[in-house]
């Protein structure tokens, strides 16, 4: 069984995960070699760790089971340290870690499973092309109200924020350097979709997104804009390969390299297979 | 004749089985409520016993990563979309039901009832999306930012509408034809009939409707969190975003752990004690008579 925060199943792109996983179980991999492989992986593994990862890892995890009905696979969170901890002691099997590895850290074997890629949006009819780190700082610390302190129309921003506990909001106040209690919003948002409309639907809104979605709604007709950072122009591909500053690597770490069950689960998650799952989750998967 | 109510289930099996069935249902309705309020304490006494119940009102913010728990701005956020949308549905949905019943032709009335109803039917997130869509870029062009106070009254206003107009329909319907025919006896004229005699007699089912709409807007997520801006601060005026309790929960509930998630599980507490408090209340105005 999955034990996983149970609100994680509410999510919205539960009817496609059920549809995938409904095919995949229509047609059982027991065919030839391939079943006597499926056969020999029994057991149960815990994964604790990164909140971000979890639902991910939740997801893969519900579809590895599938494949391999005589395999269990807990899934806890508690955020990274957590995952790290307990990796090191064997209170877990693996370790899910949202971040870069550290230095002293190397005594785990690490492997990087997605990406998680934010970036600033406006409205398309914003002037504004590219905001520098400092400006964006001081527009969410509530310095500057007004785009014409930073070359747009005289208007006052409308600061649109993420609520507690996302990981873009994360990823966005441990790149800026800020914290919650400083930042000063007009509009506080949940998932991804609603921060897009907000400022599809404001023409003086700034707001930040998970790469994988502003892209989408971009290329679909949605009046938004994605902000550079740094000068490197935000989308996936600068996501997958690292250049993109606002984005971190997502890991599964193994006290000792893994093998059998540990391996099999770590490859079929860093496997083309789950490349759709990643998506849902608006991550970016590795190139292959 | 009279018959004891145990005489008569005796003789007959199927109205002791029906008795049974009944005490079972009502037993259940009970027990759900009892059961809600229960686990809700329980999944909120952890952050309750070691951060106690004053920090809930004291601190100096709602930040819990941080370990700020001040539910106070979320909890007037709360009420006033509710008072203001109340204040304003309630008064345009009796006169609704008036119009409906004492003067618009029957031509008129049916077609218009039937509107009301498909209003009432129309899903919250519905109402949430034109308000992300129309609404609040239109408060925007007044008074920026948009997403605000006023934006949630609004849109509570259309939502909770139907609800009263419909019960103070039923309520008028229910309204003897005999003391209409008197007022007409008495030669009063239609608005003194209805404001003298129309209106104490539905009382009860007018009460009834404000206490289902002030539910209703209490209750409402979905549109509200995506109108209403949700900054958690108490509003100065009615163009400042607001956080409701229910949408503090919505916002939050998909990531939060440990503390974060037990206070969350506070918020519904205290929501669900907003809601005991109006029941109390209304029952206490009606003298316990509210459905009588």
């Amino acid at each position: 069984m999955i034990r996983c925060h149970a609100l994680f199943m509410l999510k919205k792109y539960a009817a496609p995960v059920a549809l995938s996983m409904a095919s995949l179980m229509c047609v059982p991999p027991s065919a030839g070699a391939q079943g006597t492989a499926a056969d020999q992986l029994t057991g149960k593994l815990v994964i604790t760790g990164a909140s971000t990862l979890a639902p991910l890892i939740a997801e893969i995890g519900k579809r590895f089971e599938s494949l391999y009905p005589k395999v269990r696979i807990d899934v806890q969170s508690g955020g990274s340290s957590r995952g790290v901890a307990d990796a090191r002691q064997g209170l877990a099997d693996i370790g899910m870690v949202s971040r870069a590895m550290k230095e002293d850290e190397r005594d785990l074997s690490a492997f990087p499973v997605a990406r998680d890629g934010v970036c600033p949006i406006l409205h398309q009819e914003n002037p504004v092309q590219a905001l520098a780190d400092e400006q964006i700082v001081a527009i969410y610390t509530g310095t500057i109200t007004n785009w014409k302190a930073v070359g747009g129309t005289d208007a006052p921003i409308t600061v649109v924020n993420k609520a507690e506990g996302r990981s873009t909001l994360e990823v966005f106040l441990h790149y800026f350097k800020l914290k919650n209690v400083d930042v000063k919003a007009q509009v506080v948002i949940g998932d991804n979709e609603q921060g897009v409309k907000t400022v599809a639907g404001n023409r003086n809104a700034i707001g930040y997104v998970s790469i994988g979605t502003a892209e989408y709604d971009a290329t679909h007709g949605v009046p938004i804009k994605l902000l550079p950072i740094g000068g490197v122009a935000a989308s996936t591909e600068s996501v997958r390969n690292g250049a993109f500053p606002l984005s971190r690597p997502l890991h599964l770490v193994t006290r000792t390299p893994p093998v059998e069950l540990a391996k099999a689960f770590i490859e079929y998650a860093q496997s083309r297979a789950v490349h759709d799952l990643i998506k849902q989750q608006y991550f970016v998967p590795l190139a292959d | 004749m009279t018959l004891s109510s145990s005489n008569t289930l005796s003789r007959w099996p199927t109205d002791r089985l029906l008795l049974w069935l009944l005490r079972g249902a009502a037993a259940i309705a009970g027990a759900i409520v009892l059961l809600i309020v229960a686990f809700l304490v329980m999944e909120a006494l952890p952050v309750l016993r070691h951060v106690g119940v004053a920090r809930f009102f004291t601190d100096p913010s709602w930040h819990p990563a941080e370990g700020f728990y001040n539910l106070t701005p979320m909890l007037w956020g709360t009420l006033f979309a509710m008072v203001g949308s109340v204040l304003i549905a309630t008064p345009l949905g009796i006169l609704s039901a008036v119009f409906c019943h004492y003067y618009a032709p029957p031509v008129v009335a049916r077609p218009y009832r039937r509107l009301i109803e498909l209003l009432a039917g129309i899903p919250s997130v519905v109402y949430g999306f034109w308000g992300l869509v129309v609404l609040v870029p239109l408060i925007g062009a007044i008074h920026p930012p948009g997403p605000s106070l006023l934006a949630g009254i609004v849109i509570l206003t259309i939502m909770i509408l139907p609800t009263i107009a419909l019960m103070a329909d039923a309520g008028l319907a229910n309204v003897p034809q005999q003391y209409l025919r008197g007022a007409a006896a008495l030669g009063l004229p239609r608005w003194a009939t209805i404001r003298g005699v129309v209106f104490p007699a539905a009382k009860s089912g007018l009460f009834t409707g404000v206490i289902l709409e002030t539910g209703r807007a209490i209750g409402e997520t979905m549109a509200i969190l995506m109108v209403c801006g949700n900054v958690v601060q108490t509003p100065h005026s009615l163009f400042d975003p607001i956080r409701t309790l229910t949408a503090n929960i919505a916002l939050e509930m998909a990531y939060a752990v440990g503390d974060h998630r037990a206070a969350l599980f506070v918020s519904g507490l205290v929501l669900m004690g907003m809601i005991a408090a109006l029941v109390a209340a209304a029952d206490w105005i009606s003298h316990g008579r509210i459905y009588g």
